[in-house]
């Protein structure tokens, strides 16, 4: 089942958000069209990980509305498995199931959410596994294996439902630097099949390399969005040149 | 390669000191344990009433004839405990659940959970034998189990489902909420995220800490001996009181040793595979 043309994946409309007292997002609107990937860019703390978070209803919002293609899904009457069941998350600190094995932690999802049956499911996380380079490593289980290889697991978990979109939360924040590229090359990878996703990250190249678009989050708003080379590197706001000089000094660009 | 031929005269020097470091730390250790419990048992066999004690309480000959007798009553113990156990693993976990829920309308079950764990860990197990021993039976109603091993199995059941039950939430809580968040993210329902996700982990943590309220219960199945049955302390009261010698009550405090020492050192080798 296709959206019709021109209906977004994801559109966010006036979304709010606030943890007690502290007003996390103010008004976000933002819109992600099929086999579109826009970067979340913005200082820790800027909002980025609680948008995603709102958009698999993970936090309730405030105010304002979400939309899966075209269809409100930020509704009491909604309720939000059928949701997320749509939708595949990317993690920071991974969360990969420790008690399962890698194999184990991408087919659950597809058994028990998704209803497909066992050999069908592991024959498939088996592929999936190997397409982000982890054959071999079906059988074992998060501790046994690298920052890098554990984010790729967590990738093909996420991938496994076959998501409309996917959410990827700062993936390469907890890694080594050497173990970065690994994870970058398998959502390269996602975006060249033309998987519509958000990723929210701090990797300036990459989001130039693999971003259609770029939206600055400041202060709970989006501030400014449009092509990477734009937004990177002519910007128009104040803040988003003094953010990215920072991330210059501390030679992330 | 020659790499293991060689080893330098500093290397010998350090593993020479080290050996005898280790040999004084061996021959302290082997004094001051002999000093200490020699010291101890010098005392006590040095009383004045050692001849009396060692009559009543460690008298070979009334061990050889209660050990048979106390030994079958036991069995009626580890019976009890085995049944008892595995009601109490069950019914801990349901009020554990049940404690957890989310919901207005789960509200009362929340609150008779918490009644639940106040009322039963709040009595003296002691004493909860005696009321449900006794009580339930004067009731006189038609259907209610009248006995006394039945009924003592309930109030131990009833009072160590309380800590059981306690020791599963902690170990819930303690699961990292990004565990849940992940199991939502991949589509599972509340329910199955607790299934499937948090509870495996959460049992595994606390498997040293139930394994140590099995002990605890273990022990506890002595109570019934209040209601009458022949288990072990019963049986080594009889006897007890028909030679005037405490033997018989040693023989049954040895029985409970052998089984809760071998079961502590299982908790012990678990605690330390957790680190």
């Amino acid at each position: 089942m296709t959206a019709a043309t021109g209906t977004p994946v994801i559109e966010l409309r006036g979304v709010s958000k606030a943890f007690g007292e502290r007003q996390v997002l103010r008004g976000v609107d933002l819109t992600v069209d099929e086999h579109r990937a826009i970067a979340v860019i913005g200082a820790s703390g800027s909002g980025k990980s609680t948008l995603l978070r709102c958009i698999d209803l993970l936090e309730e919002i405030d105010d304002g509305d979400v939309f899966i293609d075209g269809e409100v899904i930020t509704d009491p009457a909604v309720a939000p498995v059928g949701v997320r069941r749509k939708l595949g998350v990317v993690f920071q600190a991974f969360n990969l199931f420790p008690h399962l094995t890698a194999l184990e932690n991408v087919v659950l999802g597809e058994m028990r959410a998704h209803g497909i049956g066992r050999a069908e499911a592991e024959e498939r996380g088996r592929a999936l596994l190997a397409r982000f380079g982890l054959a071999g490593r079906e059988d074992d289980r998060p501790d046994n294996l690298s920052g890098g290889q554990q984010q790729r697991v967590a990738i093909a978990r996420a991938f496994s439902g076959r998501p409309r979109a996917l959410l990827l939360d700062e993936v390469t924040s907890a890694l080594d630097p050497e173990l970065v590229g690994e994870v970058l090359a398998a959502v390269r990878d996602l975006k060249a099949e033309g998987m519509t996703m958000v990723i929210a990250t701090h990797e300036m190249s990459f989001a130039r390399e693999v971003a259609d678009e770029v939206a600055f989050l400041h202060e709970g708003r989006i501030l400014e969005s449009g092509p990477p080379e734009k937004v990177l590197e002519a910007p128009e706001k104040q803040e988003t040149r003094r953010f990215l000089s920072r991330l210059l000094e501390a030679g992330r660009l | 390669m020659t790499e293991a031929a060689v080893i330098s005269d500093r290397r010998l020097e350090r593993e020479a000191a080290k050996r005898r470091r280790e040999l004084r730390g061996l021959a302290i250790a082997a004094g001051s344990t002999i000093i200490v419990i020699g010291g101890l048992l010098a005392l006590v066999v040095t009383s004045p009433g050692w001849d009396t004690v060692k009559e009543t309480f460690f008298s070979w000959t009334e061990f050889k004839d209660s050990f048979p007798d106390v030994l079958r009553g036991f069995w009626l113990d580890v019976k009890i405990f085995v049944v008892v156990e595995v009601v109490v693993l069950i019914l801990g976990l349901v009020i554990a659940l049940a404690r957890i829920s989310r919901g207005p309308a789960l509200f009362p079950l929340r609150l008779l959970g918490a009644f639940y764990v106040d009322l039963f860990r709040g009595i003296p197990t002691f004493l909860l034998v005696y009321m449900i021993g006794f009580g339930v039976p004067a009731l006189a109603l038609s259907g209610v189990p009248t006995d006394p091993i039945v009924l003592g199995g309930i109030a131990l059941g009833l009072s160590s489902t309380a800590y059981v039950a306690e020791v599963y939430r902690s170990g819930i809580r303690s699961i990292h909420r990004g565990q849940r968040d992940a199991a939502r993210a991949v589509g599972l329902t509340d329910a199955q995220a607790m299934r499937h996700v948090i509870l495996p982990q959460a049992v595994r943590r606390v498997a040293p800490p139930l394994l140590n309220d099995f002990v605890g219960l273990q022990k506890e199945v002595a109570l019934v001996s209040i209601l009458g049955p022949q288990e072990a302390v019963r049986i080594a009261q009889i006897h007890q009181g028909a030679n005037f010698n405490y033997t018989p009550l040693v023989a049954a405090a040895l029985l409970y040793l052998a089984v809760t020492v071998p079961l502590a050192r299982v908790v012990d080798r678990m605690t330390e595979d957790e680190d």
